[in-house]
């Protein structure tokens, strides 16, 4: 009987055996995949075990960590103003996936970032507990403070920029929502009604919607008109005589929208009035594919634009004569961010040069020390500087007696240009009030801001964009010159 | 050179090893304090307040054992007993660790398990110290072949009067005294009978067949019990859903089987019919459809429960991850989430707790000291001087394996989960009372394998001659 109960033994072993290398296979081969599955709440219990590193602006944290001791979760993420900084934080939430900066600095907030390996290691050592890092943004209080009072109770959004270097300086988008409503484990309720509000609170219009630019777009289109030698300055008389039709259709004239003289005058005095038939004409006499180039290089077109935040594409696509030529005005399909529009302004500004926009300046350790410093970049050079300064002129004179007065600050060059997207099918949506404009001291333009206000009920005017949008416009830009003092 | 012979009678006799004995077991009490304070240091940041209370109530447990043998079985295996205790004692330190998961405190069922469990490891090592004080010879129990076959039939009949839990029938009630696992129980009487019952049988089984395909048959009169047993664990399986008991029957009843007659073709035979009963039974019963769908795809189930549009466990996924997040080296007693798996962790599956909390290295620690049992087990057998004893001990320690192999196995995602418990380790008083009963009588056998025969009575003759040796 002993032949087979050596068999036996040998069975079992085989049986243990099994066991063992199923282990290896799940605790070794399988472990990190299984450890980090996304479905795995220790994930999340990990990563509200120990307070997040914070968000500042300004030196000031807008994020902090409460703790609750809940049953899964020790810490709680607070926001600090919540609603205003929505846009630039996102929300860290114990049982969503987070967003914006929450979400693409997770790692140095939680502290899992593989640069804090060190400060890890010496805490492990030390016995000190976990600690995340901090994300410091570019971003400007009061110039968030300015877009957002000045956004109010309606609904639009601000992208400022500093076109010296990308830095983004105001990033509003309303109506908005405070993360704080949905950062607990029990905050379901919360989170639905503010993913069924008809207004999306939670959408970040500066970033994450487009709009048609409307005529704000006509300073790309002016700017193409530059570049491409159409006309050598903005002061040139433009060949673009009254009724100009579209082209290929059977007399459909490109009406304007001003009182003012607009046949054959100056890109100047286009931008002044916002002469859609002057600019109608310039996308036609270029064509689609240079008004794509010209476009493309103001960052267009561009799926892959990081501020490190992802930003949604802005475009202006290929598309037959007619509607390329009211694509030169900003409507037909092209589409654009406020941050995008922004972009366009700073472009100006700063000479024809385009820096690429950002809003981390630096990320820091636990211990104070600057693990990374985002250098500013030099994105594409859409004008000569040349051509910049001239249309820069055009844009001050716009804010200085054209449809952009509103914007006027004393003492301070302020170029700008005004913008009332129409949309909907046939133009039955509210108006979209634009207004982008930039201001100017001896050594450069430390900011440019583009404004964007859905559903202006009352003005389809071109006015609309100076009257609603121009003054939020100036308060930011006010609220930088008087903060870089 | 140490006599290695174990199947020979021997006048030598073999070192008792009673002190190697207490040796080990002074480390399978010491080391189930260390992880007790561990956990209390990680949980709380002090020494546990129970901590004296436990060590000193295994370590008292384990002395009285360890002199039990001493005195009833100086000659018996000397590792089962420190084997045993450390299972035991560092699954009280688990399942102690488990009551402190505000987690499991939140829930409805919650109630804590650990002073229990102490309770009913005293109720083991007494039924324990019974078995090895009053069972003079193993070779007794071959009496009451037919009285096993009855009480095992009762034992595993019983829960049927009793409602299902977790959608398995395999508990009976008893007011007062709390609800007891009767498939427990019934695995030792089961293989007293099979040993019984085999030993008259075996020739029968093992001579008379026929020759087909290079395969013994064996004649229809004989096949009449391994059907009638196979017939049993599948009726366990449809009535109980008792899926892990019913393998461990007819696993157990074929190694028995296959031991006594030598025969492979009892074997083949047997996994034909295990296959077709569970293809049968799995083919209409919803509830073995659900286990080996969550086997199939535990992540799937998983999403499905937690959005409560179907799905019926969530729990194998979470052991799943329980096992990944542990990795190689553990996250620490105390410091992992293993109670995320919910009202289940403390008994059927322990074993994720071990996997995560003390990693792959403490599981396999854990696998391996299963491991011993068994091998220590088959040993016996192998050192049993009778049949009999040899039957019951290999039948014994192939429940074990299979036992361990089934519940481990399960836990891991290895094979469909069958919700047995993890002997020793799991909260449970049943199992852990019926597996010191197990290894009581395992110890028993071995003993009287290893105790020097009596010397030959002297021949008067052989004094008158004289032996010349060169």
């Amino acid at each position: 009987m002993n032949k087979p109960v050596r068999r036996i033994a040998i069975f079992c072993g085989l049986l243990v055996l099994a066991l063992m290398i199923r282990g290896n296979w799940l605790q070794f081969v399988k472990a990190d995949e299984l450890k980090n599955d996304k479905n795995n709440m220790r994930v999340n219990i990990a990563r509200y075990s120990q307070p997040r590193g914070n968000i500042i602006v300004d030196g000031q944290e807008i994020t902090g960590s409460k703790e609750v001791n809940g049953i899964n979760y020790k810490y709680k993420r607070t926001y600090k103003n919540g609603e205003m900084w929505a846009p630039v934080t996102g929300y860290s939430s114990q049982v969503y996936k987070p967003t914006l900066l929450e979400g693409v600095e997770d790692k140095i907030l939680t502290g899992d970032d593989d640069r804090l390996f060190f400060n890890r290691t010496i805490d492990m050592i030390t016995g000190k507990g976990k600690k995340g890092g901090d994300v410091i943004t570019t971003l400007n209080a009061k110039a968030q403070e300015a877009a957002f009072k000045g956004l109010g109770n309606k609904k639009g959004a601000v992208a400022a920029i500093d076109p010296r270097t990308g830095k983004i300086l105001a990033l509003a988008s309303t109506p908005s929502y405070d993360p704080s409503r949905i950062a607990g484990a029990n905050d379901g309720d919360a989170w639905t009604k503010l993913n069924d509000d008809k207004n999306k609170p939670m959408l970040n219009r500066a970033l994450r919607e487009t709009y048609p630019p409307g005529s704000t777009f006509k300073v790309v289109t002016a700017a193409a008109a530059l570049e491409n030698n159409l006309y050598k300055d903005v002061d040139e008389k433009t060949n673009s005589p009254k009724g100009w039709t579209l082209p290929d259709t059977r007399n459909l004239p490109l009406p304007n929208e001003t009182t003012m003289p607009c046949d054959n005058v100056s890109m100047r005095a286009a931008l002044q009035w916002s002469c859609n038939s002057v600019f109608g004409k310039i996308s036609a006499d270029l064509g689609n594919q240079k008004m794509i180039e010209q476009a493309n290089k103001f960052g267009f077109n561009s799926d892959d634009l990081q501020i490190p935040v992802g930003v949604s594409k802005s475009v202006y696509p290929k598309d037959n004569r007619p509607q390329n030529a009211m694509a030169g005005i900003g409507q037909a399909s092209n589409r654009a961010t406020p941050l995008q529009m922004a972009m366009v302004a700073a472009a100006v500004a700063n000479n024809g040069k385009l820096m690429e926009p950002y809003m981390v300046d630096k990320l820091r350790a636990p211990n104070l020390n600057v693990i990374e410093t985002h250098q500013p970049k030099e994105m594409s050079r859409p004008l000569s500087p040349e051509h910049a300064q001239t249309l820069q002129s055009a844009m001050e004179t716009v804010v200085e007696e054209g449809t952009g007065t509103s914007a006027k600050i004393d003492g301070v060059k302020v170029g700008g240009k005004t913008g009332t997207a129409q949309h909907g099918v046939d133009n039955s949506g509210n108006p979209y009030a634009w207004f982008l404009s930039y201001a100017k001291k001896g050594d450069g333009s430390p900011v440019a801001v583009a404004v964007v206000i859905e559903g202006s009920n009352t003005m389809r005017d071109d006015i609309a964009g100076g009257k609603l949008a121009a003054p939020i416009a100036k308060n930011v830009m006010e609220a930088v010159l008087n903060s870089s003092k | 050179m140490p006599n290695t012979n174990t199947t020979t009678v021997s006048t030598a006799g073999q070192p008792s090893r009673r002190n190697t004995e207490l040796l080990l077991l002074a480390f399978a009490v010491i080391l189930p304090c260390f992880a007790y304070a561990n956990v209390g240091l990680a949980l709380d940041g002090e020494m546990p307040s129970g901590m004296l209370g436990y060590g000193m109530g295994l370590g008292l447990l384990a002395g009285v054992g360890h002199l039990v043998v001493r005195k009833f079985a100086p000659y018996a295996d000397p590792l089962l007993l420190p084997l045993a205790t450390v299972l035991n004692g560092l699954g009280l330190v688990i399942i102690w660790r488990l009551d402190q998961s505000k987690r499991l405190q939140a829930s409805k069922t919650f109630a804590p398990a650990a002073t229990n469990q102490l309770l009913f490891s005293a109720l083991g090592i007494a039924l324990f110290v019974a078995v090895v004080i009053f069972l003079k010879d193993h070779r007794v129990l071959q009496r009451y072949t037919y009285i096993s076959m009855a009480v095992a039939l009762a034992l595993l009949i019983s829960p049927l009067f009793f409602p299902a839990k977790f959608g398995a029938r395999i508990w009976i009630t008893v007011p007062g005294l709390g609800s007891l696992q009767p498939g427990e129980f019934a695995k030792i009487v089961l293989a007293v009978f099979f040993a019984g019952y085999l030993m008259v049988k075996r020739d029968a089984l093992a001579l008379a067949s026929r020759r087909f395909m290079g395969m013994y048959l064996p004649r229809g009169r004989d096949l009449g019990p391994i059907l009638a047993v196979w017939a049993f664990s599948i009726l366990v399986l449809v009535f109980e859903t008792d899926l892990g008991t019913s393998l461990l029957f007819f696993g157990m009843f074929i190694v028995m089987l296959y031991v006594a007659t030598e025969r492979t073709s009892w074997i083949v035979f047997g996994l034909l019919m295990s296959a077709a009963g569970a293809v049968g039974v799995a083919s209409f019963e919803t509830h073995v459809q659900q286990r080996v769908q969550a086997w199939l795809d535990p992540l799937g189930e998983f999403l499905m429960s937690k959005k409560g549009i179907g799905g019926h466990s969530e729990q194998s996924m979470q052991a799943l991850w329980a096992f990944g997040s542990g990795g190689v080296s553990g996250t620490g007693w105390g410091q992992g989430n293993s109670d995320l798996i919910g009202f289940a962790a403390n008994s059927d599956f322990i074993l994720a707790t071990v996997g995560e909390e003390l990693g792959l290295a403490g599981l396999m620690a854990v696998v391996l000291i299963y491991g011993l049992i068994v091998e220590r087990g088959v040993r016996t057998s192998l050192a049993a001087r009778d049949p009999f004893g040899k039957l019951l001990a290999i039948g014994l320690a192939g429940a074990f394996a299979i036992q361990v192999f089934v519940v481990a196995g399960g836990v891991t995602g290895l094979i469909p989960l069958t919700g047995m418990t993890m002997p020793f380790m799991a909260q449970g008083g049943s199992s852990v009372i019926a597996n010191w009963a197990l290894i009581a009588i395992l110890m028993k056998i071995s003993d009287a394998a290893r105790r020097p025969a009596p010397t030959p009575v002297s021949n008067p003759d052989a004094e008158m001659t004289q032996v010349v040796r060169p």
